[in-house]
């Protein structure tokens, strides 16, 4: 294997194909120990927090419904908050609303970079040297400082949604370098001059060989677009940047900071959401490794 | 001739980065619907308990205007910005602590930011490749997957997470560290700078351990492809030792593309850093950033940002640069 440095992606490096044991046939090469685990993961943590809130007794974000400061109990499984509120539904309704903006703003990361991808790798020449300079320098601003300042100039008149359309303006560079270097590779494999000299059309190409190729790619970097945009949403919400009164990963936490939760002793609140995101984000991770390592043991075979 | 067009070409890279950054920070504020002016204005307004006349408010516009170089169409700012900029390092007075210069603000927040950066980012990428180099060396023994599962788990926790978790075990659980950080001014003595280094200890950790398992996890990698290649195998033939082909010529080999990822994930330990630091409550440009965004200083909002970009792209460039002495093939070429 060896090592293109100007192409260097990390999430292939970082998920490189190690060498699996594969079943041949049927669907059980799928079928490992990561992807297994970190599918789990996500189908509890998934279900359960779209399900669940149609059962919530009162709207979490709502302050003062219950006492304040109640302990772990059997009506409030992680007790209350110094705002009234119970921490167990303001956790649920925030692992959904986490996940909700996780996988819209991958949808449009994951349009706009294949778009900007596809077209420099294919077009090439001055055009893909110009993309790829505005690419680079997307991939190298420090994207935090930025968003303060958007998050500090909008901040009380913006919507959730806002937040989302923001991530996804600054969040596309690393896609769009990703899908551009397998547009090159592609662009010179063996089996699409193949496929093209059995007189395969571009739309018989593009459906029965690229696609497929490119499919795994495409779910792996989706999962990690999911990590991303939840990460940076909680990092603006944590220091208070973010739509804080919707419940999400990170505004927990910013009450939680805010309302002193380690000196009063309320450490539920804070530990809560810390295991929420540390399971949440190592289900996404193994289930995007686990999915990678699959695909590239089923290559292996094939 | 290679090497000298690399550098050529790499510094032209890093002016065109530094344009459209500084480019994107002087639109960003005007494309919005919000004028800082206004909500100035709206604040001395609140002060003054609305005691001001429509012609006082209107002169300080033009004042405000002229001070924070909003006066002029869009390209004559434009221009006197970059000129602003380049050639004296102006941003303009602080709002809230009016009349003192952003730039002196940030030049007493750069230091403390720079230091902790470096330190942390040298120990977590030396520490992790180390690692990472043992764990794909020997990736076949058990003792290798457990190298591996410290950095699967160490991955995907975002910074913010680690260093609310490390408060919470290190400061509240097992109070070793403070709960919140004081930092000493003035005069430097060695009491002063070990309490400096007490209080960073924390903050240190934090981005050591979010730093450590990326570079575990893609070291390793590199080094199970790396072992694979003919010229290892033609070196364990040749009777190369263990340990000569672990370090000469898989670590050699393995190390390019690391530095070429450290090079590019600057911008993200940059925003690791900075959230570290308003959360530790530690005196660097994180923390003015906060402080300013919170009291709608956008003068010293802008300096931050600009001088965010300025030192990572710089940072890039000096490690980019580095590469030749790393890479002899590009020296050669």
């Amino acid at each position: 294997m060896s090592m293109d440095v100007n192409n260097l992606d990390p999430v292939a490096v970082v998920v490189a194909p190690t060498p699996a044991s594969a079943s041949r046939g049927s669907l059980v090469w799928l079928v490992n120990f990561r992807l297994g685990l970190g599918l789990l993961i996500l189908a509890i943590m998934g279900l359960g927090s779209f399900i669940l809130p149609n059962f919530a007794p009162v709207d979490p974000s709502l302050q003062a419904s219950y006492m304040r400061n109640l302990p772990v109990s059997g009506i409030h499984l992680l007790g209350t908050n110094a705002l009234g509120q119970d921490i167990f539904w303001f956790l649920v309704f925030g692992i959904r609303n986490s996940l909700t903006l996780g996988i819209l703003v991958a949808v449009g990361v994951t349009i706009i970079a294949t778009l900007v991808g596809l077209s420099a790798g294919y077009i090439g020449g001055k055009f893909e040297r110009i993309v790829m300079l505005f690419v680079d320098t997307f991939i190298t601003m420090p994207l935090l400082p930025i968003l303060i300042i958007l998050g500090a100039l909008i901040r009380g008149n913006t919507s959730f949604l806002t937040v989302g359309i923001i991530i996804v303006l600054f969040g596309w560079a690393w896609d769009a370098r990703t899908v551009r270097s397998m547009a090159l590779s592609l662009r010179e494999r063996e089996f699409i001059n193949m496929a093209r000299f059995s007189g395969a059309n571009t739309m018989q190409i593009l459906l029965r060989e690229i696609f497929p190729y490119v499919s795994a790619y495409m779910v792996v970097g989706f999962i990690n677009t999911v990590l991303f945009a939840i990460n940076i949403e909680a990092t603006l919400a944590v220091i208070g940047l973010s739509k804080v009164e919707v419940p999400t990963l990170g505004s927990i936490i910013f009450w939680a900071l805010n309302y002193n939760a380690l000196f009063t002793g309320q450490y539920v609140w804070l530990v809560a959401p810390i295991i929420a995101t540390i399971t949440l984000f190592l289900g996404l991770f193994l289930t995007s490794t686990g999915f990678n390592q699959a695909f590239a043991s089923k290559r292996g075979v094939s | 001739m290679g090497l000298l067009s690399f550098i050529a070409k790499r510094i032209g890279l890093y002016f065109v980065v530094l344009f459209i950054g500084l480019t994107i920070t002087f639109m960003l504020p005007r494309l919005m619907p919000i004028n800082p002016v206004d909500g100035y204005i709206g604040q001395l307004q609140s002060r003054a308990n609305g005691t001001l006349t429509s012609e006082a408010i209107a002169e300080m516009r033009v004042t405000l205007e002229q001070l924070y170089g909003l006066n002029g169409n869009v390209f004559v700012q434009y221009v006197s910005y970059l000129k602003r900029i380049v050639f004296s390092f102006d941003f303009g007075p602080s709002f809230t602590y009016y009349p003192q210069p952003v730039s002196a603000m940030i030049m007493n927040a750069l230091p403390w930011t720079l230091g902790l950066l470096l330190t942390s980012t040298v120990i977590a990428w030396t520490l992790g490749n180390l690692v990472g180099l043992v764990a794909g060396y020997f990736h076949k023994k058990k003792a290798a997957s457990i190298l591996e599962f410290v950095g699967i788990l160490l991955y995907p926790i975002p910074y913010y997470i680690l260093a609310v978790s490390m408060l919470l075990l290190l400061a509240y659980i097992f109070p070793i560290f403070p709960l919140s950080a004081t930092f000493p001014v003035g005069q430097m003595t060695p009491e002063k700078f070990g309490m400096i280094i007490y209080n960073s200890l924390l903050p240190g950790i934090t981005l050591v351990l979010a730093g450590f398992g990326w570079n575990i996890l893609s070291m390793k990698a590199l080094t199970v492809a790396t072992t694979e290649e003919p010229y290892v195998v033609y070196a364990r033939l040749k009777g190369a030792s263990n340990w000569t082909r672990m370090t000469r010529y898989v670590f050699r080999n393995a190390l390019l593309p690391q530095v070429t990822a450290l090079a590019l994930s600057l911008g993200m330990v940059f925003n690791g850093a900075l959230l570290t630091e308003m959360i530790f409550s530690y005196p660097g440009l994180g923390l003015v950033m906060r402080t300013a965004a919170n009291g709608g200083d956008y003068n010293v909002l802008y300096g931050a940002i600009t001088i965010s970009i300025i030192s990572v792209a710089t940072a890039g460039l000096v490690i980019d640069l580095l590469y030749p002495l790393l890479d002899p093939r590009i020296r050669h070429k």
